[in-house]
């Protein structure tokens, strides 16, 4: 849809300034791969990453209920893919530190030489797997 | 107790955002990695919309010892890359390309994505746990 880039600049700017706020007001980096893996590992199991994170789910879940509707994920079925798919997000984040809003976001913002490095790289390894994958072997 | 408010309400504003930006809608994220089909370039302005402000944050920080709530700011970013930073990034792209969904979009739709959406949170929560094992750990430097 042509306004498409209005509501992705829109949300981009309240991503941005969730993240400028964490980072001036809390002295954190907003990272959400970091954040949810020490949550489940230990490492940090406070009341902060917990509020963070009990924000994440309910503040667009209370926008979707007052809007009348949920908004479409149009997330595949297969278990076979949300299984693999899952698995290598949640080991190569962990692996790598960061994900799309601590290495993308927050990293490049500081011109951190990893960030923009894993930036370049997750980005190359999606455009490589979706070209494979989809116009390869057509499985998605 | 202030610290959590301040965390719920950047949490907030950070789950409002991938909403709004359309990061939680996996066909546009496939539709933005799909550079050889039919492209669409809304991630870019998301990705530029979220860091114009970190550009202005990481400038004031720099002029501060603390953050307002006291704690030291984040210590400099660590200039040198070694395999894990390189191999888990290449492995995280593969995987979001596969569903379309980055960590941050994976805890929202937990609210609204049915049961393709608790699979997917709970093999990534699982993949997460697995990065500790310590043949993955190990190979730290190149």
């Amino acid at each position: 849809m042509p306004i498409d880039w209005i509501f992705g600049l829109m949300g981009g700017l309240m991503i941005g300034t969730a993240a400028a706020m964490y980072l001036l007001i809390s002295g954190r980096i907003m990272g959400a791969s970091g954040i949810i893996g020490r949550l489940l590992d230990g490492t940090n199991r406070t009341a902060e990453p917990l509020a963070f994170v009990a924000g994440v789910i309910l503040a667009p879940l209370i926008l979707t209920i007052a809007a009348g509707g949920a908004p479409e994920t149009n997330m595949t079925a297969n278990p076979a893919l949300l299984i693999a798919g899952g698995l290598a997000v949640g080991i190569g984040t962990r692996l790598a530190n960061g994900c799309t809003s601590g290495h993308g976001v927050c990293g490049i913002s500081r011109l951190s030489k990893r960030g923009i490095a894993a930036t370049a790289i997750y980005l190359a390894a999606g455009f490589l797997t979706m070209a494979v994958l989809r116009h390869g072997l057509g499985w998605l | 107790m202030i610290r959590a408010l301040i965390a719920l309400l950047c949490g907030s504003l950070f789950g409002l955002g991938l909403l709004v930006s359309g990061m939680t809608d996996t066909a546009k994220v496939q539709g933005w990695l799909d550079i050889f089909g039919a492209w669409d370039p809304t991630l870019a302005f998301v990705l530029g919309g979220a860091i114009l402000p970190m550009l202005a944050a990481w400038r004031i920080a720099a002029q501060r010892t603390q953050s307002r709530l006291g704690s030291p700011m984040p210590a400099p970013a660590e200039p040198r890359l070694d395999r894990r930073l390189i191999g888990g990034s290449a492995l995280f792209g593969l995987g979001w390309a596969l569903v379309g969904l980055c960590p941050g979009p994976a805890l929202a739709v937990l609210a609204w994505g049915g049961r393709s959406a608790v699979i997917f949170f709970a093999a990534m929560a699982g993949g997460m746990l697995l990065a500790h094992l310590p043949a993955l750990r190990e190979k730290a430097t190149p």
